[in-house]
């Protein structure tokens, strides 16, 4: 039985929100005790952290991995390889790949295949209806026998109300979480930047903020109407967030989260049309960005996701409307939140009460936390590391970042998952 | 003279003595223009490939007639009708042409942004024709050449620009350019058809048109982009014709010698009226056509001689 024992630590522990020295101690897999510096116990093993931080692995809720169909764009095994670098300790997969993972089947086939290859733990995510386009739900009690956490359509709105109330209340019988992209969609047809200044000078077809509030306002209400499980997969504009404080506050089982991109970019990136900025929904304006931080820091937003969408040159280097969407992140998203850390935006513990404890919780996981009991996945990190973001290192298959050529800071120095090192820096 | 640019992308990196130094040079090529002997030599040597990847007749000759005055080679290829429909992308676009060593490559495409992105991968210099709904950077110079011959001067006017401002690269490139040179300019058209966050532009906004008209210099008419439309954004042509169109009462609102201007193709009697269009005293619609191609000589012009002075290896 062998034990290990990471002393010197900066612990980050979320569910406490305290930041602070101390020593860890696991056994087996799983975080036995926890303590501060002075009465550290014996282990077979002792890790320094040279008090670097401690924290929960990340739990991160969206990935997309490109099998089946698109292995090219990135595989089970490179995107293992890229969350383990990342501190992300479990990815929680879309089903919006060719074909759409919606039979028990398809979800067989994601199973074996992440077990396969994956240095991190794979929950992988079904469809809500066949092939995501809104007409029948799938077998939702199959799929989640097989292992499906949540049900999602992904970025198809189920616009026919009837089949999503219809899908919301089979759901709710079998405690099924729902995950939506609230948008209401014949507004957002076509469109390819946040509706504005920036659009108009560009000339870019363009959407208005209020389309994510009117989607998330028809989910809220057939929320009431069935008392499903319900997850917003992103929340990005300020006026949304008025409707999700009233439905949490009248006790709806409503969560939502946020992707890294919208936390720490604006519209204004985009720039000359750079198409690695290109993401759906399109990047907002600053004071969007500014209400979701906010947003994120009060708890009304509970998650921050990479939605790490690999995306090849070819569907990249075309001219901005045509480009594909979407952004590699799971290597990025850890520097990428300590630039709100660095900020004063948001400290330690509330960063991975929406990257680790919180999706953990939604999704049912033991994981998330710094706690004896909790199994040990862990990533050790130096916060203040600078760098500067190349994206040929990336270990994802598809190199779409847009933090390209910018300046970083926080290095991973190791991932473990259930106490095994899958990841340690050179 | 300056002018440091080594593409014609738009209006908008362009500074108000770059937009001068544009100008007084195509004065000169009025001129030229005007002779029985209309050739000078000063893209002897180049090669210009017009690539239109959307109909185009008025602009592409522009630039065809242009370039062969200045003794350029010109080549036109119609992209819209060749291997676009075969799923070239504009990169492998760019490869093709890199290979036939242009040196001046005039580009309009469906797409904002699109001129953009082949200007980063080829090497020569590239002029925006009109991409998508973002710029169209030499309507703007042609309008502003005729502005200032009509007007005299191009500061401290009131211009109106009407209609569909939304679907417009010419209102983009307008707005910049007449901003840029510190004239006020007024927006006409129905909330339908104005972009989101135009307020922003420093500009005034107007849905009634005779409001909008009042005591200014210069009205710009846009022709209505029925092509673009998905539908929806107006109730009907005859509508927008009552409300919008150019006539004699409504422009009588503006100053008696105000100019009335268009980029053409009009659509007579959905826009304009075809007695305001034909006005010699009031429209100045065919100057702008004649301003076009010595505009389009001037800025090839430039551009050569930045090619020109770049050194060779860059080219190669």
């Amino acid at each position: 039985m062998t034990s290990t024992l990471f002393t010197n630590a900066r612990l980050i522990d979320p569910e406490q929100g305290t930041d602070a020295p101390g020593w860890l101690l696991i056994e087996q897999g799983v975080i036995k005790a926890v303590g501060s510096e002075s009465d550290a116990p014996d282990a077979d093993e002792v890790v320094d952290c040279a008090g670097h931080c401690l924290a929960p692995g990340i739990v991160d809720i969206g990935v997309k991995v490109c099998e089946p169909g698109e292995r090219h764009k990135e595989s089970y095994r490179s995107a293992g390889l890229a969350a383990a670098a990342g501190g992300v300790t479990t990815m929680v997969t879309r089903p919006d790949t060719q074909p759409s993972i919606d039979s028990p089947e398809a979800l067989e086939f994601i199973a074996r295949r992440a077990n396969a290859a994956g240095p991190v733990h794979v929950l992988p995510m079904a469809a809500l209806t066949k092939g995501r386009e809104g007409r029948e739900m799938t077998e939702i009690g199959f799929l989640m026998d097989a292992g499906a956490v949540a049900f999602t359509d992904c970025d198809h709105v189920v616009t026919n109300t009837k089949v999503l109330s219809r899908a919301l209340t089979y759901a709710r019988a079998l405690g099924a979480l729902v995950i939506a992209h609230p948008q209401e969609p014949g507004l957002s047809a076509g469109a390819a930047a946040t509706s504005g200044k920036f659009a108009s000078l560009r000339g870019l077809p363009a959407v208005s903020p209020m389309a994510e509030r009117m989607g998330l306002d028809r989910d809220i209400a057939l929320l009431e109407m069935t008392g499903a499980r319900y997850h917003a997969d992103q929340i990005t504009t300020a006026r949304a967030l008025p409707a999700l404080e009233r439905a949490k506050r009248n006790g709806l089982d409503i969560t939502a989260g946020t992707s890294i991109h919208h936390l720490t970019l604006n519209e204004m990136d985009v720039a000359d049309y750079r198409t690695f900025f290109k993401v759906k929904p399109p990047l907002r304006s600053e004071s969007d960005r500014q209400a979701v931080i906010e947003a994120v820091r009060s708890g009304l937003i509970d998650v921050i996701s990479s939605m790490h969408t690999p995306q090849d040159e070819e569907s990249k280097r075309l001219p901005f409307e045509e480009a594909a969407s979407g952004a590699v992140a799971l290597e990025t998203l850890l520097p990428a939140a300590l630039r709100l850390y660095h900020s004063g935006d948001l400290d330690l513990p509330t960063l991975f009460r929406a990257m680790a404890l919180n999706p953990a919780k939604r999704l049912g996981l033991a994981s998330g936390r710094i706690a004896a009991g909790a199994p040990a996945d862990l990533v050790l990190f130096d916060p203040d590391k600078p760098f500067v973001m190349d994206r040929t290192t990336l270990r994802s298959k598809s190199k779409n970042t847009p933090f390209d050529g910018q300046r970083l800071q926080g290095k991973v120095r190791a991932t473990y998952v259930a106490g095994r090192p899958v990841f340690e820096a050179p | 003279m300056t002018f440091s640019h080594s593409h014609l992308l738009g209006i908008e990196p362009l500074a108000p003595t770059e937009i001068t130094t544009i100008l007084d040079l195509a004065e000169q090529y009025v001129a030229l223009n005007r002779r029985e002997m209309k050739h000078a030599d000063a893209l002897a040597g180049l090669t210009q490939i017009n690539m239109f990847f959307e109909n185009s007749t008025r602009t592409q000759a522009s630039f065809e007639l242009a370039g062969k005055r200045l003794g350029a080679d010109v080549m036109n290829m119609a992209m819209q009708a060749s291997s676009i429909k075969k799923g070239e992308t504009l990169i492998d676009t760019a490869m093709t042409l890199n290979a036939m060593h242009p040196d001046l490559l005039v580009v309009r495409h469906p797409h904002s942004g699109a001129v953009d992105l082949l200007s980063q991968k080829v090497k020569c210099a590239v002029l925006n024709a009109g991409d998508g709904r973002h710029e169209h950077p030499t309507q703007a110079l042609l309008d502003a050449l005729t502005i200032r011959r009509a007007k005299g001067r191009l500061h401290r006017l009131n211009i109106a620009i009407c209609g569909d401002i939304a679907h417009s690269r010419v209102a983009r490139s307008n707005i910049l350019l007449l901003g840029k040179m510190e004239n006020r300019v007024r927006l006409i058209g129905p909330p339908t058809l104005m972009p989101a966050g135009i307020a922003e532009f420093g500009v005034e906004v107007f849905d009634d048109m005779k409001e909008g008209l009042r005591d200014v210099d210069v009205v710009m008419m846009l022709r209505l982009q029925r092509e673009r439309m998905d539908g929806g954004f107006i109730p009907s042509e005859r509508e927008y014709y009552f409300r919008y169109g150019l006539d004699a009462e409504k422009l009588s609102y503006a100053r008696p010698d105000a100019i009335v201007m268009h980029p053409g193709p009009m659509n007579r009697g959905v826009e304009i009226d075809g007695e305001i269009a034909d006005d010699i005293n009031r429209s100045v619609i065919q100057e702008q056509v004649e301003m076009g191609v010595a505009v389009r000589m001037a800025a090839m012009d430039l551009l050569a001689r930045n090619l020109r002075a770049r050194p060779r290896e860059v080219l190669a």
